[in-house]
């Protein structure tokens, strides 16, 4: 069984903080990590290819840096890292994004593509459902069990009132949540194969043979206007007093406002 | 003029380039680098920059952009056919999920400023009763697209209805909730429509001058918020955060058409098989309806702490909430989160207990009707949106509180 893994290098969103006089982000070296989610995507098909055999390949979409994320992967044992590297994808949105890992992974060839749900700088989750839609393929999101046999897979999909049992032929995607598995740490001769031994092959658009007009800029449809800092309410006030004194003048307020009754 | 950037500030993030895609790039480096000083949205990229990191200076020449303009409106398709706002209302079980009523709510402030109708789409099997409820709760017109294939929520089918009906009725707006349902539907049909989409926004209005929407939402985990447009593709699509937009006050005189929509849909348009769908009543804080919510953060200490949290919690018949820290730490349950990455709350009244106030979690809470935040360090960021703040720590403040709200008689 042939499973593509994507996956995504990200800024460690947890530890990054606001100046609160500047209203600006602190970066005090943010570190850059493989998106959490997308770890659980690479666990569950190393266990897949343990039981069922084939090869699993990660793929990602970046910068040269983007690299280190394939190695990490490597190192806990997918087989193949392609990296998606050309100037002429930057500034893509999902939609170019997606068509980009699309056509990358019809080269590659699959039976399975196992994403994260979604990646911690982003946050659309839209990435997986498009490529599927690119693909023509089924789709099953926000999985957090997998069973595969007999050409189909079939998995427990999250929903917000508990879940439902979906089954799809395959060649299928699936995104997946971190309920899903708990993903393995690098073993040492995998981080030695990774780092010393393998290659990360590096394709360009015209590697993929993408159509110009679908790839970055060109081939996204919405575009940044505007960001900024979330505007502060700043209009509190703050109690005086002891841990008694604050108290009962906060169950007055509270009553003055009718939130208490 | 002049544009510098301060390379040991720039964190690489991109905002420029997406802002002035012919001004800035990302270099080998991961830092922005400028590639004409003088193309259109310069100094905007600068403004926006999140760190402050580029530097202009002087004035713009106007001359060098007009012919980029000029070229840019001769390449640009006619969206005039696209007329109208459409909601996808999301049911389950026949059950109207709420925040198809949000939408409706959002929905109609938009078609109002544009002078347009607010429809809906509505998919199901049997569900046409549900058609007033959605005229009353703001929409005029309802296409109830009825088949047995669309009796549970399922991909390719529900995207297959939902493209036919778009490209039949056009709307210039369509908006989804954001929940995985509507994730998951969503992204489908904006792919195939070769059309943009804007996830989980939290904030929708209309650019007077274009008539464009403006979707804004929280982006880098929260910590910065990033309005986006779709200027050249119809239609302009969204998925809404639910528990943010305002329900309308349901008003049973309001009219509205109900139409019957056939999707032609044959049984290959179902590429996946629900073998059974189970609804877990397990202990899953429900948050989202809470009227009352206390949260702890990393001040809780441990999960013995939210025991301090809990006892509160019961006085007030309230939800117990915890930030991404608390949570993450293990103190309490996922079910639990408050935040960005979390759930979106807006109670009548939110007490937040030890909780730092990270942009990610006043996300989540700062539509709150009446925000109390307990907190030891005066300058925490929870101060900016709290209404009531008491500097203090919370292990003496709780217990206090506590016996003042028994002798106040609440919770008796």
């Amino acid at each position: 069984m042939n499973i593509i893994v994507c996956v995504k290098q990200v800024p460690d969103t947890t530890d990054v903080k606001i100046d609160p006089k500047t209203g600006t982000l602190i970066r005090e070296g943010v570190p850059s990590i493989v998106n959490p989610d997308d770890k659980h995507a690479l666990e569950e098909a190393l266990h897949l290819k343990e039981k069922f055999g084939g090869k699993v390949t990660v793929l990602s979409m970046g910068p040269p840096q983007a690299e280190d994320a394939l190695r990490e992967c490597s190192a806990m044992g997918a087989d193949d890292m392609i990296l998606l590297c050309d100037r002429a994808f930057a500034g893509a949105d999902t939609w170019a994004t997606s068509y980009t890992l699309g056509e990358a992974a019809k080269k590659i060839g699959y039976d399975l593509i196992i994403c994260g749900r979604e990646a911690i700088d982003g946050d659309t989750a839209q990435i997986g459902p498009q490529m599927a839609e690119h693909l023509q393929i089924p789709q099953i999101t926000y999985v957090r069990k997998v069973e595969v046999g007999d050409g189909k897979v079939i998995c427990e999909r999250a929903l917000e009132d508990g879940y439902e049992r979906i089954e799809a032929s395959l060649p299928a995607l699936l995104t997946v949540i971190s309920d899903l598995n708990k993903p393995r740490y690098p073993s040492v001769r995998g981080i030695v194969e990774a780092y010393q031994e393998k290659k990360v092959t590096v394709w360009t658009a015209a590697d993929i043979g993408a159509d110009m007009a679908c790839i970055g800029l060109d081939g996204s449809p919405t575009n940044v206007k505007r960001s900024f800092a979330p505007e502060p309410k700043g209009k509190g006030e703050v109690l005086k007093g002891d841990a008694k004194e604050m108290s009962k003048q906060l169950v007055e307020k509270l009553k003055e406002k009718n939130v208490l009754r | 003029m002049k544009v510098t950037i301060n390379v040991d500030d720039c964190i690489g993030c991109g905002i420029c380039v997406k802002i002035s895609p012919k001004g800035y790039e990302i270099n080998d480096q991961m830092k922005a680098q400028v590639l004409d000083m003088n193309a259109p949205g310069i100094k905007e990229g600068a403004d926006d920059c999140p760190v402050g990191a580029i530097l202009v200076e002087g004035e713009a020449m106007p001359a060098a952009q007009a012919p980029a303009q000029a070229e840019e409106i001769l390449v640009k398709p006619d969206l005039s056919e696209y007329k109208g706002v459409m909601v996808f209302a999301e049911q389950r079980g026949g059950d109207l999920m709420k925040v198809t009523l949000e939408l409706l709510g959002r929905g109609r402030g938009l078609a109002d400023e544009l002078g347009v109708p607010l429809s809906v789409a509505l998919l199901g099997h049997g569900v046409d009763g549900l058609a007033p409820t959605l005229i009353a709760g703001g929409a005029d017109k309802v296409y109830v697209i009825d088949d047995p294939r669309l009796k549970d929520y399922n991909t390719s089918s529900y995207a297959k209805a939902m493209i036919e009906l778009i490209r039949a009725e056009k709307p210039e707006i369509v908006l989804y909730g954001a929940t995985h349902n509507g994730r998951d539907l969503a992204p489908r049909i904006a792919k195939r429509l070769d059309t943009g989409l804007t996830a989980d926004c939290t904030e929708l209005s209309i650019e007077t001058e274009t008539r464009m929407l403006l979707q804004t939402r929280p982006a880098f985990g929260g910590n910065i918020m990033a309005t986006i447009m779709c200027p050249d593709n119809r239609p302009q699509m969204s998925t809404v955060r639910p528990g943010i937009m305002k329900v309308l006050e349901p008003d049973q005189n309001r009219k509205g058409e109900t139409i019957i929509f056939d999707a032609k849909l044959t049984d290959a348009d179902v590429l996946t098989r629900i073998i059974e769908i189970i609804k877990e009543r397990k202990v899953v804080a429900n948050l989202e309806d809470a009227k009352i919510i206390v949260s702890g953060g990393r001040g809780v200490g441990g999960a013995d702490g939210f025991k301090t949290i809990q006892a509160l919690a019961d006085i007030l018949n309230a939800e117990v909430g915890g930030s991404r820290v608390a949570v993450e730490k293990g103190w309490i349950s996922k079910d639990h989160q408050v935040g960005q990455t979390g759930k979106s709350v807006r109670p009548n009244l939110y007490i937040a207990c030890g909780i730092s106030g990270s942009i990610q979690h006043r996300a989540g809470m700062q539509n709150s009707e009446c925000i109390v935040a307990i907190n030891k360090d005066p300058s925490a960021q929870i101060f900016t949106v709290a209404d009531i703040g008491l500097v203090g720590d919370l292990f003496d403040v709780i217990p206090a509180l506590i016996e003042e709200l028994k002798a106040a008689g609440i919770g008796q």
